[in-house]
């Protein structure tokens, strides 16, 4: 399996180049013209990047949400949800950095190896930064109006969140 | 929508932060912040450039629609209103195809480019599409066969098992994403319908 992800980029790129080699295309050129467009791509990106990490990191630096899950305590206690989780699944739509930070935080205090470290694996394998992935793309394209999409979103994350608690209970 | 979530947030934060009078957090923040946002740019630019560059090849190569006709069967049921033979359907089965593999950073500028694309068969501009929707709950949703960036973590903590988790995690993303699909595609319909 490691060798397999070691794999997977290079397998990727000589696919590519030799089938437009044999193709007969102008290779060059075309890696050219496109990384061009992406530089201009990524520069297009920093105002949302700024507007996103600005909005999100005030938010999270508060410590808001933090305080606001100690009062909810009981209740996941009564749907034996473990709350050392929590927090992070609060975060994971939110902020890929701040999730990876507690996903360290959970492996130093508990092993990577426990049922918690397994637990915070799974989730951040299976969900995504929801609402960065949303202002990003939708952003990129000039669209402001959009529709159902974060409650779609949302609701599949928290359902990938109760699928981790699930199946990592069940496994291990 | 958007506009209400960025507002909030802010005001929610220093809000929060002025009744709790802890101002020292957020007043760090607001000087970090920009300068995150820029490392972080200065991050992906060479991904986006890179990759951009090898995406292009394939695109001008012919290789990418190849790509989608391989899925059109699948795409054409995710995605209804696409036109068959259209230039996204090939941005959309590439970017899918590298999540699934957990290399987040090299899928973003597959799927602006995706966007970009969707966006000329969009007639309301600033509204988004249903295939936008859709495709958009593809990618949050976080199906992947290897989530690269956890195992690596996992190993850097000197886990007995690095691997062990790919199963699972298989399993949880590919719930999340056919209730995620099943939603979006009910959500659709009703407004649409309305």
């Amino acid at each position: 399996m490691i060798l397999f992800s070691k794999l997977i980029m290079p397998i990727i790129i000589i696919t590519i180049i030799s089938y437009a080699f044999f193709k007969k295309n102008n290779i060059y050129e075309s890696f050219i013209k496109g990384a061009k467009e992406g530089v201009e791509m990524t520069i297009n990106l920093f105002p949302y990047i700024l507007a996103m990490i600005f909005s999100i990191n005030i938010i999270v630096k508060s410590n808001i949400i933090n305080d606001f899950l100690g009062l909810l305590k009981p209740l996941f206690d009564i749907l034996r949800v473990p709350i050392e989780i929590i927090p992070m699944a609060i975060m994971r739509p939110v902020s890929g950095t701040a999730t990876l930070a507690l996903m360290n935080d959970i492996f130093i205090q508990y092993g990577v190896d426990s049922f918690l470290g397994r637990l915070a694996s799974t989730i951040q394998g299976s969900t995504d930064t929801t609402i960065y992935i949303l202002t990003l793309y939708f952003g990129f394209v000039g669209i402001n109006k959009i529709r159902y999409a974060m409650w779609v979103g949302l609701a599949a994350d928290l359902i990938g969140i109760v699928a981790s608690i699930v199946v990592v209970s069940l496994v291990f | 929508m958007i506009n209400i979530i960025w507002a909030l947030f802010i005001i929610i934060g220093i809000g929060y932060s002025l009744a709790m009078g802890d101002l020292n957090a957020v007043n760090a923040e607001i000087l970090n912040s920009a300068k995150t946002s820029f490392d972080m740019i200065l991050t992906i630019l060479p991904i986006i450039a890179l990759w951009l560059g090898i995406m292009t090849i394939a695109k001008d190569s012919g290789l990418l629609d190849k790509l989608a006709s391989f899925f059109a069967p699948v795409l054409s049921f995710l995605f209804p209103e696409i036109p068959k033979g259209h230039e996204s359907l090939g941005f959309i089965s590439s970017n899918i195809i590298i999540n699934l593999f957990g290399l987040g950073n090299v899928a973003t500028p597959f799927g602006l480019k995706a966007m970009e694309s969707l966006q000329t068969l969009n007639k309301q501009k600033d509204t988004a599409t249903r295939s936008m929707i859709t495709f958009l709950v593809l990618n949050t949703s976080g199906l992947s066969i290897i989530p690269t960036t956890v195992i690596s973590l996992r190993v850097m903590h000197n886990s007995t098992a690095p691997m062990e988790i790919i199963g699972v995690v298989i399993v949880a993303s590919l719930i999340s994403t056919v209730f995620g699909l099943i939603i979006d595609r009910i959500w659709g319909k009703v407004c649409d319908n309305r």
